[in-house]
């Protein structure tokens, strides 16, 4: 007998089920209430009935990977009941903030609009990685964001996590459906190839979706069945400047990276992604940037017979988690000795050449303090800012890094610490490197900037001291 | 929580370091797949342990290196029936006679614990591959089965589709055991892991969530392998403990 589906005002295990949300295909999603949790809930039921095994896979998916992620980008994991019992459900944190679908009916958005948005789903994604976890299914349906205090758009969260794939749990979806599974406009080469163990894939679909907000237009079209998704193999879309020429070509290189078939041409992971698209001079210009129409058929035709006679996307290998880092080095010239900043050179440069992929901040922290006096803020300010920036740059020369691989970075603020902590935290900094301060008198007066962020930092923290001699 | 522990082998470091990780990791019960002896130089102190355990609710079944103690070595390799002959001189009366009041399988609601291939525990067949596991899904009617033998940890699924899958677990790494599926859960072995990593292996299951965790115990091979050369039992049995193969 088939299960009678929830309503609405039933009560299911102590949670009272609100207004209707969704009804898929798939499952039942109605906002809810349960007298042990004090926010605002969103309970999803699976719909039992019929014969098509896809929605259960889903749903057990989604059931297994939910409880084993943490962090803002994720609803919060509050409950779940499953095919035992006689009505299975998992219950969550109803993210109360916009949908990005929402944004849809303005396109395109301005470039500041699409890379604020951009940076935020992937430092989402970022977080995801990190976790094992690759989402497959991102679109602007999936992407909702956290509301701040004063009701600006906060946090990226990323919701539906059906089709996604853990790297340390059985693939339920891969184990049982030999077709690539995902939202065709959106779908990454790989899924289409049925690849599935790639994080690189969400990259690609958040270049579909960086493309719609900027162009108005989907790069692929939407296409209606598999066929036609693999077209996206051999077949690059309209560059988004010839659609929109005032996308800027730094921004154009951003999106046609992410489209690249090829896994190991994108960024290497969603954190070097959110960070271009917040420090858009830190991207580096190739042939993508001043693409100014399609590949010629020859060109496409030549890959696509490429394509046939080589096994696909599979032979990629993914690439490793800590492979490609973010790297911010903290420097202090005014204070740091000689021998401290040749240290934390020496220091870097061994970390560099064990990682090729890696990018380096170099940061400076002016501090509030530091500008007093008559003299007007703003002009004072921006020559200190300036001398600070050229001095990190002189640091930096012997490292030999080529463009797009280190930017320099002013921060001020009236803590070093408070700073450099809230730099790490706003764009995914996988490892800090910064100099513990040498002199005992000042550090008893002033504390130690580097315990500080050592103790507080979300990453690894490195804290070099150059070693005294004689003494 | 339930601690699985399969294929001691004799290594008496590598029990007793599995043993004391799980203890501290909060196992209430412990279920021993069989296997205690054979290839390792720590045979009566690997069963006195076992037994203790026993004595306070613990279960054990019975594996062929065990049977072999007292029904022959026809179908072992050399090395292997070389170390049984070594072993039947290191046992006393009453562990010998212990081995053979062990069970073949023993079943605990809808799970089942048994040493190899379920659909006939007495032939010792391996489960490798889906192929396998699909005829132990077959021949047994148990929602979940837990088995040791291969010395390789894998968990191999029977979807409602009656599709059969494999997955390779990583270690400490929780897999639930949905119960929309059915479960073959492959230990690795304590006393002689042939998976590459030379770290023992056992597994825990939380019986509340329904998780299954392998883990991995790093233990003293060096002093392991020195007994096993200095009993005089085939060099091969001590070097691969380093390799894990």
């Amino acid at each position: 007998m088939a299960p009678r589906r929830p309503r609405q005002g039933e009560t299911i295990d102590g949670f009272t089920l609100g207004t209707p949300m969704r009804e898929s295909g798939m499952a039942s999603v109605f906002e809810a209430t349960h007298p042990d949790h004090q926010i605002p809930l969103v309970i999803k039921f699976p719909h039992l009935e019929g014969t098509d095994a896809a929605h259960i896979v889903s749903f057990e998916m989604e059931q297994m990977i939910l409880p084993r992620l943490t962090g803002p980008h994720v609803p919060r994991f509050v409950g779940a009941a499953g095919f035992e019992a006689p009505q299975p459900y998992l219950a969550m944190e109803r993210i109360t903030g916009p949908n990005l679908e929402s944004c849809l009916r303005h396109l395109p958005l301005a470039t500041e609009e699409v890379t604020a948005v951009g940076a935020k789903v992937a430092l989402a994604l970022a977080a995801l990685h990190r976790q094992r976890v690759s989402h497959l299914d991102v679109k602007p349906a999936n992407i909702l964001f956290r509301e701040t205090p004063d009701g600006l758009r906060g946090d990226a969260v990323l919701i539906d996590y059906g089709l996604a794939h853990h790297g340390r749990l059985p693939d339920l979806i891969a184990e049982e459906f030999r077709l690539p599974y995902g939202s065709a406009p959106y779908m990454s080469p790989g899924q289409a190839m049925g690849r599935r163990d790639d994080p690189r894939s969400d990259l690609f679909s958040l270049g579909v979706v960086l493309y719609q907000l900027a162009t108005g237009q989907l790069p692929f079209g939407e296409p209606l069945h598999l066929a036609a998704v693999r077209r996206r193999l051999w077949r690059d879309p309209h560059p988004p400047r010839r659609l929109r020429p005032e996308v800027p070509p730094w921004l154009q290189e951003i999106i046609l990276r992410c489209l690249e078939v090829e896994p190991s041409r994108r960024h290497p992971n969603a954190a070097q992604l959110a960070f271009e698209l917040r420090n858009p001079e830190a991207v580096r210009l190739t042939p993508r940037a001043a693409k100014a129409r399609r590949d010629g058929w020859l060109t496409v035709l030549e890959r696509r017979v490429n394509l046939d006679r080589t096994p696909g996307p599979r032979r990629l290998a993914a690439p490793t988690a800590h492979s490609a880092p973010i790297i911010a080095v903290a420097l202090d010239m005014r204070e740091g000795s000689p021998a401290l900043s040749e240290a934390i050179l020496a220091s870097l440069r061994n970390v560099l050449l064990s990682l090729p992929g890696a990018r380096v901040a170099c940061l400076n922290v002016l501090l509030d303090g530091f500008i007093t006096g008559d003299t007007p803020h703003d002009d004072q300010g921006r020559s200190a800012r300036v001398q600070r920036l050229a001095e990190l740059r002189h640091w930096a020369a012997p490292l030999g890094l080529e463009e797009g691989r280190i930017t320099f970075h002013v921060l001020e603020g009236s803590s070093a610490a408070d700073a450099l902590l809230e730099y790490a935290e706003a764009n995914g900094v996988d490892h800090v490197v910064m100099g513990a301060r040498a002199n005992s008198m000042l550090r008893t007066v002033l504390g130690s900037v580097s315990g500080e962020v050592a103790g507080r930092a979300p990453c690894s923290v490195t804290v070099v001291r150059a070693r005294e001699t004689g003494a | 929580m339930i601690a699985i522990l399969s294929d001691i082998h004799a290594n008496r470091e590598a029990l007793s370091a599995c043993l004391d990780h799980a203890d501290r990791a909060g196992a209430t019960r412990f279920v021993f797949l069989g296997d205690y002896v054979g290839y390792g130089a720590d045979p009566a102190w690997c069963l006195r342990t076992v037994m203790d355990r026993i004595a306070h609710g613990a279960v054990a079944i019975l594996g062929n290196h065990d049977q072999a103690i007292f029904a022959g070595t026809q179908g072992m390799t050399g090395r292997a029936a070389a170390a049984i002959a070594w072993t039947r001189d290191q046992l006393s009366p009453d562990a010998a006679a212990f081995l053979k009041t062990l069970p073949m399988e023993h079943a605990e609601g809808d799970t089942l614990y048994v040493h190899a291939d379920a659909s006939a525990p007495g032939d010792w067949r391996y489960v490798t591959n889906a192929e396998e596991a699909r005829r132990s899904f077959e021949g047994n009617p148990a929602r979940v089965t837990i088995c040791g033998h291969v010395h390789v940890p894998r968990l191999f699924g029977l979807t409602a589709a009656d599709k059969c899958t494999a997955f390779a677990p990583t270690h400490d790494s929780p897999i639930p055991l949905s119960r929309a599926r059915r479960w073959l859960a492959v230990m690795g072995a304590v006393g002689q892991p042939r998976d590459g990593d030379p770290a023992a292996c056992y597994a825990l299951l939380d019986e509340e969530t329904a998780e299954m965790r392998w883990m991995r115990v790093p233990y003293d091979v060096e002093t392991a392998a020195t007994k096993i050369r200095r009993a005089g039992l085939p060099e091969s049995l001590a070097t691969r403990l380093f390799s894990g193969t």
